[in-house]
């Protein structure tokens, strides 16, 4: 009887979390991240086919930064940086959009949708730069 | 399968061409090795990067490597001098004895032996295979074990929020951080940013090379002219060495 019950609170609270869900996925538009500056080549948009890239560019990431940071290998097709200077784009104003608040910024776009907290900004830079070293390719 | 490819000829035939094969991916090899193919594929031990500092060249005055260094890697924020960044400084001895005074640039001596990565609990301190000793700081806690290790005070820890760093050289509060010998300039066949300013402004007193290559610049200076590591009672082997000190 008692399992019964708690059964039952388990489905109501269930049904609410739906409910919620459903209302709040109403109120928050999917994301429009900025559109890269160029496509990777004439075959392929970005480095990877699309849906691999937005599934597995996490896993990339941390590949190439261990690659890169341990065994000195500098090739730039996952590297954050070429990440950044391809997809962070000026607004009309010229200016960048802040990694901290709002949107606007291409990392930021997904990641507060889906509500995953990424630290890589407080250390790395979220903007183009002007890149002192000419990268290896 | 017919008599001649038996078991035994296969076997045979095929420790010959391992063989072959070995010896033809061997030499290109070496070849790579000394035309560097540095940032394209791992680093090597068969490498080890160093510097001598020539302290007779070194002038007292000049500051050059320092802002070099802070201008390479935007050590620019502005916090009290007690926390302030140095991952390179200018050093003044003087033998109490003589009176004679020695200046001098101090930076992570990339030791051979560093204790800094003894002692590290996350395995964040590191030393490369080519003998670059750096900090890993994803997975650098901030302990500052580090730190108190480290005989030259070569490392700093970042104790602000920092903003627009540059994009080779990360840096983020609550980590440790130190020279990297311009690890990224290195993997791309580049002179660390130190050296350059100091062979730009004339006075050449810092030369950077391949320890292990007899043939390069800094190996063959090493075996004309007497050098001494800093604190070599340690016997850190540190790569960094001075000379007329």
């Amino acid at each position: 009887m008692k399992l019964h019950s708690l059964l039952s609170t388990l489905g109501k609270i269930g049904i609410g979390l739906l409910l919620s869900l459903a209302v709040s996925a109403q109120s928050i538009t999917i994301p429009q991240p900025p559109k890269a500056k160029k496509d990777f080549s004439d075959a392929q948009k970005c480095v990877e086919p699309i849906d691999i890239i937005r599934r597995d560019h996490g896993t990339f990431l941390k590949q190439h930064r261990d690659d890169t940071m341990r065994h000195g290998v500098r090739n730039t097709q996952y590297s954050l940086v070429a990440c950044i200077n391809c997809h962070v784009t000026q607004d009309a104003a010229g200016n960048y959009p802040n990694i901290k608040e709002g949107s606007e910024h291409f990392c930021r776009s997904c990641h507060t949708y889906a509500a995953v907290s990424i630290d890589c900004f407080q250390c790395h830079t979220s903007t183009p730069t002007m890149v002192s070293v000419p990268t290896t390719h | 399968m017919n008599e001649e490819t038996s078991p035994t000829q296969n076997r045979r035939d095929f420790l010959k061409t391992s063989a072959i094969v070995a010896g033809v991916t061997v030499a290109p090899g070496v070849l790579l090795y000394s035309v560097s193919q540095a940032g394209t594929t791992n680093v090597s031990s068969k490498v080890r990067w160093g510097m001598l500092i020539d302290t007779a060249k070194c002038a007292e005055d000049c500051n050059e490597c320092v802002s070099a260094c802070a201008n390479e890697h935007g050590l620019t924020e502005d916090v009290p001098p007690a926390v302030k960044p140095q991952w390179i400084r200018k050093v003044g001895l003087r033998d109490k004895q003589t009176g004679k005074e020695y200046s001098l640039p101090m930076m992570c001596q990339h030791c051979e032996h560093p204790p800094c990565v003894d002692v590290c609990p996350t395995g964040a301190s590191f030393k490369r295979d080519d003998g670059i000793v750096l900090v890993d700081r994803h997975i650098c806690i901030g302990c500052r074990y580090c730190m108190m290790a480290c005989p030259y005070k070569a490392r700093s820890f970042v104790h602000e929020t920092l903003e627009n760093q540059k994009p080779h050289s990360p840096r983020g509060k609550g980590t440790v951080e130190g020279c990297t010998l311009c690890v990224y300039r290195i993997d791309n066949n580049q002179e660390p940013a130190c050296v350059e300013a100091c062979s730009k402004n004339g006075h050449k007193a810092m030369l950077f090379g391949d320890l292990n290559n007899p043939n390069s610049e800094i190996s063959k200076k090493l075996k004309d002219v007497a050098s001494t590591a800093v604190r070599p009672d340690l016997r850190l082997n540190p790569g960094v060495r001075y000379q007329g000190l």
